[in-house]
């Protein structure tokens, strides 16, 4: 049975998206890419450093995955947009990861930036992933402006919490026309999991493996997480309710004493 | 004149280009990854020995880390 992804007509086998921040080396980076079985990592674009030794794009071809360049650090649509035209001349891809961010402490995004930046790239050519809130009328926005996927938050980046709205994010995918990703706050594999089980296409992580005790084994056990709440969320789970409903037919029951002789 | 490279002021000889100072950075020729904006415009590769920079030019010349 076909389960590719398709995002802007790219087809895609992975459903976990590898964010490379917070990798110790690079080494320990395309370990951990391998376990999670990525096809697409991002990356992010700073004032190039003379001193520094190897380049990440060499080690992600090394593996063998596709770069997603983004606009992290961005606080303006002008600077995320010319941030997206560096990465686009960078990395030869139309494909950009918008992140327009609003404060320094949630980085949560600031969404009127983000919806400006996220119609001046589409107009400009740009297959724009737009990482945003959970809100479901923002998501519709930027659906509206032409993004090729909606990115929501599960909870800040960086902070583990995993979905804190899993309400919201449901709203989102019920009425999302594009692939829904969810993207940061996962903190380990049950996370990633809700997340597919919720009914998102993808799942976006970078702090939960990059900073994990063991980068590696977390790999992988969010790549089953989300390969496992996939199945789990195609094969139709069964509805919750305040009562029991018993497994077992209450018709043949044995009796063992003469009050209880059977009807 | 001078011009500032990512965040540093540099002097540089009237009439130096985009090319000269990306050289200066040490970045090899052909390099993937890399790209530069002058004034906050992006320089696209192919342009960067013709575009001379001016008294008082920001060139950023970024390429890629790990991020996002």
């Amino acid at each position: 049975m076909d389960d590719t992804l398709r995002i802007a007509g790219r087809e895609l086998s992975s459903r976990l998206i590898l964010g490379t921040g917070g990798f110790a080396n690079h080494e320990l980076l395309a370990r951990a890419c391998r376990a999670a079985e990525a096809e697409l990592c991002t990356v992010a674009l700073r004032r190039l450093d003379p001193a520094a030794r190897g380049s990440i794009l060499d080690v992600l071809e090394e593996v063998g995955v596709q770069v997603l360049p983004n606009t992290a650090g961005c606080y303006t649509a002008r600077d995320a947009v010319t941030t997206a035209r560096l990465a686009r001349e960078a990395f030869a891809t139309d494909w950009i990861k918008l992140e327009v961010i609003g404060d320094d402490r949630t980085l949560l995004p600031d969404a009127v930036e983000l919806v400006a930046a996220a119609e001046e790239l589409v107009d400009d050519g740009f297959v724009v992933l737009p990482y945003t809130t959970d809100d479901p009328v923002l998501a519709r926005r930027l659906q509206d402006a032409g993004c090729a996927a909606v990115m929501p938050l599960g909870s800040p980046i960086g902070s583990g919490m995993g979905i804190c709205n899993p309400y919201n994010l449901s709203i989102i995918i019920e009425h999302a026309e594009v692939p829904v990703i969810l993207d940061a706050g996962v903190g380990t594999a049950s996370d990633a999991a809700l997340a597919m089980e919720l009914g998102c296409d993808a799942v976006l992580c970078a702090s939960a493996i990059s900073r994990a005790h063991d980068a590696v084994a977390m790999a992988r056990a969010i790549r089953l997480g989300v390969q496992a709440g996939r199945l789990a969320r195609g094969a139709g789970r069964i509805p919750r309710r305040r009562y029991a409903q018993a497994s077992t037919p209450e018709t043949g029951m044995p009796a063992f004493d003469a009050q209880g002789v059977s009807q | 004149m001078n011009v500032t490279v990512n965040g540093e002021s540099r002097d540089l000889p009237a009439g130096a280009t985009v090319a000269s100072v990306v050289e200066l950075l040490e970045v090899a020729p052909g390099a993937r990854g890399v790209a530069v904006a002058v004034d906050g415009e992006v320089v696209s590769r192919t342009r960067w020995p013709e575009t001379e920079l001016r008294d008082g030019s920001l060139v950023e010349v970024v390429s890629a880390i790990g991020g996002g």
